[in-house]
């Protein structure tokens, strides 16, 4: 009997909780602002879902109800996206160590 | 058009960058280099969707043009936001996957042809019970995240709010959503769809109000966490490996930081979660308040004690971020440190309105990264510690939580700052804490208090140095 598919997506999802767990305790805490704000930037990959349903209209009609609702999730999505890493970047920028060449 | 399975490929690459992301943040100097391939592999999931769906038609532009309006604002947000209100911009973030997770929900259930999901009315039972989930959980961080971000912002009390039969109502609605599910899923039935989002709009609603304004930490970090599992449900309707890698991490990552919260403060998640912590305890400290004496001194005071010690600790807390403090704290510390005095600063992991809070700030006013500790690397340092200079924080350094069982902060960790030689404690007033309890460490022989604005006094003090 074939495995349906959904048993892979399946063991994915679990392992991928497993390398998170381990991943994000090896964050030292002095990042655990940006782990969020970058956590956030990359849970708006569900935006690839948005754009599949933005692009569902016909080429007579772009917009129907669905595609609307794609729309706005990609908008969101996208805000998300670009605030999410800028600001994380913006924040990584401004961890410095000590100079060690100070006078 | 590429091949479904090329693109799982890409999606895959796409997810193990999004692990690389997280891995960066280790150490700031590797997490520059994180970030870069956070955004790499967005990059590459987002070109890989275009190209597997093959479609450039005018629907394509509209893509584009909406990913540019929210790219731009979300760019002005990223570029504008001071790091004070950081954590109302991440609970801000958290509403927005939510509401996007439930529109991509509801754009699948309208639509199901669209993502090989099966024909409207008649949507494949897998596909349709991932679909629920990732939109009722979406729906719950919208909501959750918008409350948590009006009570950061001060809009709304961060005062618990709390009413009779609040838990058995909550625990009605929770059920009744895995009952909506059910039924759902056995009928089809788009009200029952629509039905279950505005039930779940409203329980994420009612999960945040009873929490207080200093339990946003465990708040925030619980609506990450959230949003992660939304992603991932969504991720499972739509097959897509990317959107699952990406999930679970986000999922777990936000659930560990809830977990520190948690610990940081010694209370279970539930304790927390279930809410209304310092509504009832404040009314009796009120009332039993005895006056004891207290030693009060100026910026001169202050600056006398300073000068003459050989090591000084920072221990700063939110109070500093309502002051925007920072960078006056720097100017000081600045000065104590052309007089050879010795500076470090303790942090303690709940100090702040979210994980890490503290850190940003200090890394805004330019304080180096590797002269702030956290509470177990330098709470033995307190004792050979000349002077201790508490900024804005309260309750973490209360030393009522290791000597009184009776009181509600017992056993959690705290900062061991009595037992520096001296105190300073700078505060506008000899009010309670969050927790609601006075802090003993205000009547302690060597502690001399501060009673100004954070900002003001560590002007004052730089002055008198």
């Amino acid at each position: 009997m074939e495995i349906d598919p959904l048993i892979f997506r399946l063991s994915i999802f679990i392992l991928s909780i497993f390398v998170g767990y381990y991943v994000v305790w090896s964050v030292t805490p002095s990042l655990h602002t940006p782990l969020m704000s970058v956590t956030n930037a990359i849970s708006s990959v569900i935006i690839v879902g948005a754009i599949i349903a933005g692009l569902s209209g016909n080429s007579d009609s772009v917009f129907n109800t669905s595609s609307i609702f794609g729309f706005l999730a990609i908008a969101l999505a996208a805000i998300n996206i670009f605030g999410g890493f800028l600001v994380t970047q913006r924040m990584l920028a401004m961890y410095k160590k000590k100079k060690k060449d100070k006078k | 058009m590429i091949s479904a399975n090329l693109s799982a490929i890409f999606y895959l690459v796409s997810g193990v960058l999004f692990i690389l992301a997280l891995r960066g943040l280790s150490s700031p100097e590797t997490s520059r280099q994180g970030n870069f391939f956070g955004i790499l592999g967005m990059i590459i999931a987002v070109t890989v969707t275009f190209l597997s769906t093959g479609n450039f038609s005018s629907g394509f532009v509209y893509v584009l043009i909406f990913i540019l309006v929210g790219g731009s604002i979300g760019a002005f947000i990223a570029y504008k936001i001071p790091m004070t209100a950081m954590p109302e911009l991440v609970a801000g973030f958290h509403s927005l996957v939510g509401l996007a997770a439930v529109f991509v929900a509801i754009s699948a259930f309208l639509n199901p042809e669209a993502f090989n999901l099966g024909k409207p009315g008649d949507i494949k039972l897998g596909s349709l019970i991932e679909m629920s989930i990732g939109a009722a959980v979406g729906a719950i961080t919208f909501s959750g995240s918008v409350i948590a971000f009006l009570k950061l912002q001060g809009i709304m009390s961060g005062s618990p709010i709390t009413f009779k039969g609040q838990h058995p109502l909550n625990a009605i609605i929770l059920i009744s959503i895995i009952a909506l599910i059910y039924l759902l899923c056995s009928t089809q039935s788009s009200n029952l769809f629509w039905i279950l989002l505005a039930v779940s709009f409203l329980i994420g609603f009612l999960l945040i109000i009873p929490i207080g304004g200093a339990d946003m930490p465990v708040v925030i970090s619980m609506l990450n966490s959230y949003s992660g599992w939304a992603a991932a449900g969504i991720g499972f309707t739509l097959e897509n490996t990317a959107l699952i890698i990406t999930g679970a991490l986000v999922g777990s990552s936000g659930a560990i930081l809830s977990y520190i919260m948690c610990k940081g403060m010694n209370r279970s998640f539930f304790n927390v979660i279930l809410g209304g912590f310092g509504a009832t305890d404040e009314k009796s400290s009120t009332s039993s308040k005895e006056q004891r004496p207290v030693k009060s001194g100026n910026a001169d005071d202050a600056a006398f004690l300073m000068k003459n010690a050989s090591s000084v600790i920072i221990v700063p807390g939110y109070g500093m971020a309502v002051a925007q403090a920072q960078h006056a704290l720097r100017e000081m510390v600045d000065t104590l440190k052309k007089n050879d005095i010795k500076v470090s600063y303790a942090i303690h992991p709940v100090a702040g309105r979210m994980p890490g809070h503290m850190n940003v700030l200090l890394a805004e006013a330019n304080v180096p990264y590797d002269e702030v500790f956290e509470l177990e690397e330098i709470n033995n340092d307190f004792a050979n510690a000349d002077v201790a200079f508490v900024i804005g924080a309260n309750d973490v350094t209360n030393p009522v939580a290791k000597t009184d069982p009776q009181s509600p902060i017992y056993g959690m960790p705290v900062l061991d700052v009595e037992k520096c030689k001296s105190v300073l404690f700078v505060k506008r007033s000899l009010s309670p804490g969050y927790a609601g309890i006075d802090n003993d460490l205000f009547y302690k022989e060597n502690t001399l208090m501060l009673f100004a604005d954070a900002k003001k006094m560590t002007e004052d003090i730089t002055k008198n140095l």
